[in-house]
């Protein structure tokens, strides 16, 4: 008799440290379990050919940061000059992928803040991007010359975001 | 007892078939119905109005028809996003104690239910 | 003004519980003389002193007093007065406060009838109770104190939140918390009747009423969460098995188990030791929710006050509560002696009891699965939907026969007419096969359900026959419970069987024909209403097997304060089914994404629940004397 009461105070108690622990935890969602994996299938269109481009262009250097972006999203607004920044690595290729815009506002953005791209593609239908894993943008993905995922950002790059990259290509 | 045997071949089956239709064939809009709006909260694909969950019926359709099968769809959005995005946990061994639990239950409380049935002693 | 008002009240209120509790504790030990207030006199006092402390609240939300920082987040001057008075509980604050308001009001109406209890136990659940009602004052108090102040005084409130203005979603927690409120008192009878001598029919009849009104409110409450979602949420649906309609399913489980339980103590005076344990569960359940659904730690669509301290708080609450309850049985219970055997009427409420915490398991274990897959190996798993359904349906057929034969059994004798149960089998299976050949069943599983839930309809039917012929109307509320539940069982399967879901994307002025439909995005309205801009569709679909026709509006609102879009579903209702449209826009593209929606049977889904809610307040006369 006194087992079966050892027992259920053990659950009991157990379950009510758990949901202490919990209250403390950050429970937002991150696409981190990603981070290890390779690319796979990369193949999209080029935004001013509509060629399809594939994982070549990814290899010319010894890092690639994969940035989805869009003219009407205004974090993308907030993260641009960090891009500019970053355009200016050797080793990083920057591999802009613009996301479900119109050509010309797209443009009219990039000619209003500069483009740090080394290849711009488009993705107008938002197919590609959940091959990358991708959910809201801005969005940006680092990877190496073997297409393996170093980091992923949600949301816009930030000046402790960009001296994470850094620190990863150096 | 007649009723308890045939009582238990019934429970039995009725495990077997809930395994068995599950391999009826599934509508697209059940798939969206399965998987999480990543963006939403608390919103199946199905349900949201979000721009995530319009993209993902896109690639969705485009799986079905290149042949992907429901469980390789959820497979594929796994690999990408993580278990967090299907609502149904997978048979895997660490969830091995979701799945069972309710079950040992129900047995433990057969047990003593049929022991209560089919005793005509005091039963303590 | 009010502010200080409802400190002050809050503030008498803690005095006078704490009063009750010292001056039950001097009665038990023969002290009385040491305080002379009566206790009637203080439990009158303390009821009225929060209830109206309640009402202040409502007050300063009707004339939008926003030096009250509640009142300033969650109104606004604009509001509907309806709305402004629902507003009052549509917080955290307000919301708790109404919870020790109604917790109050129902220790008055249970404690004023003193001379119906053993001394003993009226008073040890005396204690409890306003323990209870103290830990939750001290809780407002110390964190979510509804009264505070903000200055300078705001000329407008922030909350104007569209989807909190419906009037389903406005009842619904009420409704709930006298449901989750309500079972508190039988958590202190437990502890009463743990601490004292009283017999296990006493005690039976002491609770009986209680259990059933809160099973009533509770049944109803969810009811009005349901079609709040099904009509407001734009999906069509009306159970998602969220965590927090959960967390309301949790203690409808244990108060199911309760009534039927309650029946066989006190009329067999057996299984006293379980349905202490059950009225133990029901209140801790019902914190357990409470602690799920306000500390954050759950992600769903009812997102209320997210804050991690509160969830801390109402964490120890949970605490004490489980540590007092438990720990009291354990010391206090006395073992019984199982006196029955065979298959008679008890061993079939016993196995409604069995399937009833199976439910719960199931649907504990699922809603927190989660949390413990995140704490103990940081895997963020989801469980929804596919999970609740593999696991419950296929027990709900065999729950479903056990229903039906349950009743027909009698308490000491034998078991049932099994003529009687092939023959209702028979004709249920035979009223499938019909429906297979009409039309196209989706499942076996399916066809299980509908063969249950008829089998389990045709029984009750026998059942009312039976007792109209005899003039015994003691069974009124088991047949309408019974009849509910089995029609709401057939009447969900019928629905989800032939239930047709069209997703499509048009563009104004375009027509799509699929399946037996045509539908015809005829133009777009654009207008402005009083807090929000519309952007409506006009839609013609037509149905070329009836060459019915139906206008459909749907809209999408963009509110400015706070800045938010709705999705409003546009819902033809008639006896026979719904039809259910909504549209939303697309990033970038003139096209519109159109949910085109069948569902049959729906408002007999409402109706079902209504009626098997009904037998939980039929029968209320005394009936002590009657086997």
């Amino acid at each position: 008799m006194r087992m079966r009461y050892v027992i259920i105070s053990a659950i009991v108690i157990f379950i009510l440290i758990i949901f202490a622990i919990s209250l403390n935890r950050d429970s937002t969602y991150s696409t981190e379990k990603l981070i290890g994996k390779k690319i796979e299938n990369f193949n999209s269109k080029d935004f001013y050919t509509k060629e399809i481009k594939d994982s070549k262009i990814l290899k010319t250097k010894d890092f690639s940061l994969i940035n989805y972006w869009a003219s009407w999203c205004a974090p993308c607004r907030v993260e641009h000059s960090e891009l500019m920044q970053l355009s200016k690595k050797e080793n990083l290729n920057i591999i802009g992928i613009n996301f479900k815009d119109k050509k010309n506002e797209a443009e009219q953005f990039l000619n209003e803040l500069g483009n740090p791209y080394d290849h711009l593609l488009i993705d107008q239908d938002g197919r590609f991007s959940i091959n990358l894993g991708v959910y809201g943008i801005p969005e940006s993905i680092l990877i190496n010359k073997e297409l393996k995922i170093l980091k992923k950002f949600v949301g816009p790059l930030d000046s402790k975001r960009v001296i994470e990259i850094t620190e990863v290509i150096q | 007892m007649k009723l308890i045997r045939f009582i238990t071949i019934f429970f039995i089956a009725q495990l077997n078939i809930s395994v068995f239709s599950e391999n009826i064939k599934i509508s697209e809009n059940q798939i969206f119905k399965n998987l999480r709006c990543l963006v939403c909260q608390g919103q199946s694909i199905s349900e949201s109005n979000s721009d995530f969950a319009n993209t993902i019926k896109l690639v969705v359709k485009d799986k079905l028809s290149e042949g992907y099968n429901e469980n390789e769809i959820y497979s594929f959005l796994v690999s990408k996003y993580g278990e967090w995005i299907v609502y149904k946990p997978p048979f895997s061994s660490s969830n091995l104690l979701l799945w069972t639990l309710p079950y040992i239950f129900l047995l433990i409380g057969a047990f003593f239910l049929i022991k209560i049935a089919i005793n005509k002693k005091k039963f303590k | 003004m009010l502010s200080f008002f409802g400190n002050s009240l809050i503030l008498i209120s803690i005095l006078t519980s704490a009063l009750i509790v010292i001056k039950s504790i001097l009665v038990l030990n023969n002290k009385a003389s040491l305080i002379s207030i009566n206790i009637n006199n203080l439990i009158t006092l303390q009821t009225t002193i929060i209830v109206v402390s309640f009402l202040t609240l409502v007050s300063a939300f009707i004339i939008s007093d926003f030096s009250l920082i509640t009142v300033y987040q969650n109104s606004h001057t604009l509001k509907p007065l309806i709305y402004k008075i629902a507003g009052s509980w549509g917080n955290h604050e307000g919301s708790l406060l109404m919870w020790i308001a109604l917790m109050s009001l129902f220790s008055f109406l249970f404690f004023i009838k003193k001379n119906r209890y053993k001394r003993e136990y009226y008073l040890f659940t005396l204690i409890v109770q306003t323990s209870l009602i103290l830990l939750f004052l001290i809780f407002l108090v110390f964190s979510s104190n509804p009264f505070l102040k903000i200055l300078p005084e705001p000329m407008e409130g922030l909350g104007l939140n569209p989807i909190l203005q419906d009037p389903a979603l406005a009842i619904h927690p009420p409704l709930l918390y006298i449901g989750f409120v309500g079972s508190s008192i039988y958590f202190s009878a437990a502890i009463g009747a743990l601490m004292s001598n009283i017999d296990g029919a006493d005690f039976a009849k002491s609770i009986k009423n209680w259990i059933k009104i809160t099973w009533f409110f509770q049944t109803i409450g969810i009811l009005a969460g349901s079609i709040w979602a099904y009509y407001e949420l734009g999906w069509g649906g009306f159970w998602f098995w969220d965590p927090v309609e959960n967390a309301s399913l949790l203690p409808w489980f244990c108060m199911t188990a309760l009534l039927h339980s309650v029946i066989v103590l006190e009329k067999k005076k057996q299984l006293f030791s379980w349905v202490l344990v059950l009225c133990l569960m029901t209140f801790c359940l019902t914190i357990a929710g409470t602690f799920l659904v306000r500390s954050g730690v759950l992600n769903s669509v009812h997102t209320f006050a997210n804050d991690p301290q509160r969830g801390l708080f109402i964490l120890i609450i949970l605490s004490l509560t489980l540590i007092t309850s438990f720990g009291v049985y354990f010391l206090k219970n006395k073992e019984e002696n199982y006196n029955n055997s065979g298959i008679n009427r008890e061993t079939f409420i016993i196995t409604n009891n069995w399937f009833m915490m199976f439910y719960l398991i199931t649907v504990f274990l699922g809603t927190v699965y989660p949390i413990f897959t995140e704490v103990i190996s940081d895997i963020k798993v989801s469980v929804g939907p596919p999970f609740y359904n593999t696991v419950i349906i296929p027990f709900v057929v065999i729950f479903l026969l056990f229903m039906g034969i349950g009743p027909n059994s009698k308490w000491g004798g034998k078991f049932i007419n099994l003529k009687m149960f092939f023959l209702v089998l028979l004709a249920s299976v035979a009223i499938n096969i019909i429906l297979i050949y009409f039309f196209d069943t989706k499942s076996i599983l399916f066809n299980l359900i509908f063969i249950s839930s008829l089998f389990l309809i045709f029984y009750t039917i026998i059942d009312l026959m039976k007792s109209i012929r005899s003039k015994f109307l003691f069974k009124t509320s088991r047949i309408c419970s019974h009849l509910g539940f089995g029609l709401l069982v057939l009447f969900i399967g019928l629905n989800e069987n032939f239930s047709k879901e069209f997703d499509i994307n048009l563009k104004p002025g375009e027509t799509k024909k699929i399946d037996n439909y045509e539908i015809i995005f005829e133009n777009l309205n654009f207008y402005k209403k009083s807090n929000y801009n519309v952007v409506a569709g006009n839609f013609t679909v037509m149905n070329n097997k009836s060459n019915d026709l139906k206008k459909f509006k749907p809209e999408i609102r963009i509110y400015k304060n706070p800045e938010t879009l709705t999705f409003e579903a546009s819902i033809k209702t008639n006896l026979l089914s719904d039809k259910y449209l909504t549209m939303s826009n697309i990033q970038s593209s003139e096209y519109y994404n159109i949910k085109f929606q069948e569902k049959p049977l729906m408002i007999w889904i409402w109706i079902s629940v209504i009626l098997m809610s009904l037998g939980g307040i039929t029968r209320f006369y005394r009936s002590e004397n009657r086997l």
